[in-house]
């Protein structure tokens, strides 16, 4: 089912979004991949804070090309989900609403989005040029040294993606695989 | 006769490879992706083939990188014996055709100095450089800029003579099903079986350079090239890993002999940005 939602996200919406759902998202997300995470991460264990509030924001895995002069931004799809599998119940806790990425997720996480009502979204993987042109603006705010791997704030309009995780803890990745897998092998 | 290669053509060219390797996936590839297309039987599938199919074109036209994941340079080359290089040291110039192919062409730097301490290199270099020396008087180069959300889902497996031809089938679809959707499905599946540890894993990465669909000319290695494509397009993974019919666009294997005690496997999976591209000098 397609639906058009706003980031950040609030927990009535993700409460209503089911695995499987196609979504366009329309807002503000931010984005934060390997070496973001491991900083917020070690910021947090020494009871530090984070550079942004945390609370109901969809981060996006991403870490794009350099923009060429006057586009806002370059490639920017997104990237494995599960390296950042380590550091994501920590940052559940803390309020995200939403991710952002692409592959499989731990069970810690699969947990810890059903506790927070949080949702995963995956955006189609190795589609970085069609996808950049949901993206109107695009500033670093924090983390500017780590180049690609700095947090942005973007601005998005209508962003595909699909949920995978829900709410409820309903994966996409496995019921439509198995639909898959038993086809071939029924005709096989 | 000795012919004299200046290293500066060799930057040149590395350079300008970097760049359209990043913006224009090869003829063969396309044309792959677009059968894909037309053949996936998920309703899902077929529309994320259709993405990636709107994703090449914008890539062209509006010279944005196909993937923002612009790889780690690997670069092949096989160097003819009668050639003389002049202008300085070999590795630096592939060095330097990266590091200018990636800055002018505006592709992300991916590179880390040391793998534990992690500082970014800001130029994508050093690129993994495989060099041959060959019969001849030419200077071929291979280009091949590789992702890592498929690289990190590629394995060896060290199997037993014993364990045979069923064993080497096996290790490949473990490899694939464990990929699953992080490694950017549909993808294409790079096997190297024989030689020692380090051998059959660089075989698997060139085959992922080999023209797309192209079979091995050895009859066994072709049907089990043919086998395997059939048997991960029936795992379901589909484009994205969303399921589907299409999981992977080709498989190609090479291979080498190998000890008498041994049976070692690569399989080195590519997203569907399998990006290649050959020059001769």
């Amino acid at each position: 089912m397609d639906k058009y939602i706003k980031a950040p996200i609030d927990k009535k919406d993700t409460a209503g979004l089911r695995a499987g759902d196609y979504v366009y998202i329309t807002g503000t997300v931010y984005t934060a991949r390997d070496a973001a995470h491991k900083r917020m991460y070690d910021i947090l264990a020494e009871g530090g804070d984070l550079p942004i509030d945390l609370a109901g924001q969809v981060i996006y895995y991403m870490g794009p090309s350099p923009a060429r002069e006057g586009r806002v931004i370059g490639s920017a799809g997104p990237t494995t989900a599960s390296r950042m599998d380590k550091y994501t119940p920590q940052l559940l806790d803390l309020g995200m609403g939403a991710m952002i990425g692409k592959g499989k997720r731990s069970p810690e996480v699969i947990e810890a989005i059903k506790r927070n009502g949080a949702v995963y979204f995956a955006a189609v993987g190795g589609a970085g040029a069609l996808l950049s042109k949901c993206i109107t603006a695009s500033e670093v705010v924090a983390y500017d040294d780590l180049g690609t791997e700095a947090i942005r704030k973007l601005t998005v309009k209508d962003f595909p993606a699909i949920v995978v995780i829900d709410s409820e803890g309903n994966n996409l990745y496995e019921t439509a695989i198995k639909e898959y897998c038993q086809a071939e092998e029924a005709k096989g | 006769m000795i012919r004299t290669v200046q290293t500066n053509d060799i930057v040149e060219n590395i350079k300008e490879m970097c760049i359209e390797a990043n913006y224009f996936l090869s003829d063969d590839m396309c044309e792959t992706m677009r059968l894909a297309k037309e053949q996936e039987k998920s309703p899902l599938g077929k529309q994320i083939l259709g993405q990636l199919q709107e994703n090449l074109s914008i890539a062209a036209e509006d010279m944005i990188p196909i993937c923002q994941d612009t790889g780690m340079a690997v670069v092949f080359l096989e160097i003819g014996q009668d050639v003389h290089l002049e202008g300085g040291a070999l590795e630096d110039a592939v060095n330097e055709g990266v590091r200018r192919g990636y800055a002018e062409g505006f592709l992300r730097k991916s590179v880390v100095n040391d793998p534990l301490i992690r500082e970014n290199t800001k130029d994508n270099t050093p690129a993994v450089i495989h060099t041959r020396i060959v019969p001849g008087d030419k200077v071929k180069i291979t280009i091949a800029p590789k992702g890592f959300g498929s690289e990190n889902m590629s394995r060896v497996f060290m199997l037993k003579p014993a364990e045979g031809i069923e064993g080497v089938k096996n290790a490949v679809l473990t490899a694939v099903k464990d990929a699953g959707p992080n490694a950017c499905p549909p993808m294409v599946v790079g096997v190297g079986i024989g030689g020692t540890f380090e051998k059959c894993a660089v075989m698997a990465k060139e085959a992922l350079t080999r023209e797309t669909g192209k079979h091995s000319e050895i009859p066994y290695v072709r049907e089990m090239e043919e086998e395997l494509l059939a048997r991960i397009n029936g795992l379901g993974i589909g484009p994205g890993g969303l399921g589907g019919t299409t999981t992977a666009l080709a498989v190609h294997i090479n291979t080498y002999p190998t000890h008498i005690a041994g049976l070692p496997v690569a399989v080195n999976i590519c997203c569907h940005v399998n990006r290649h591209v050959v020059r001769v000098i």
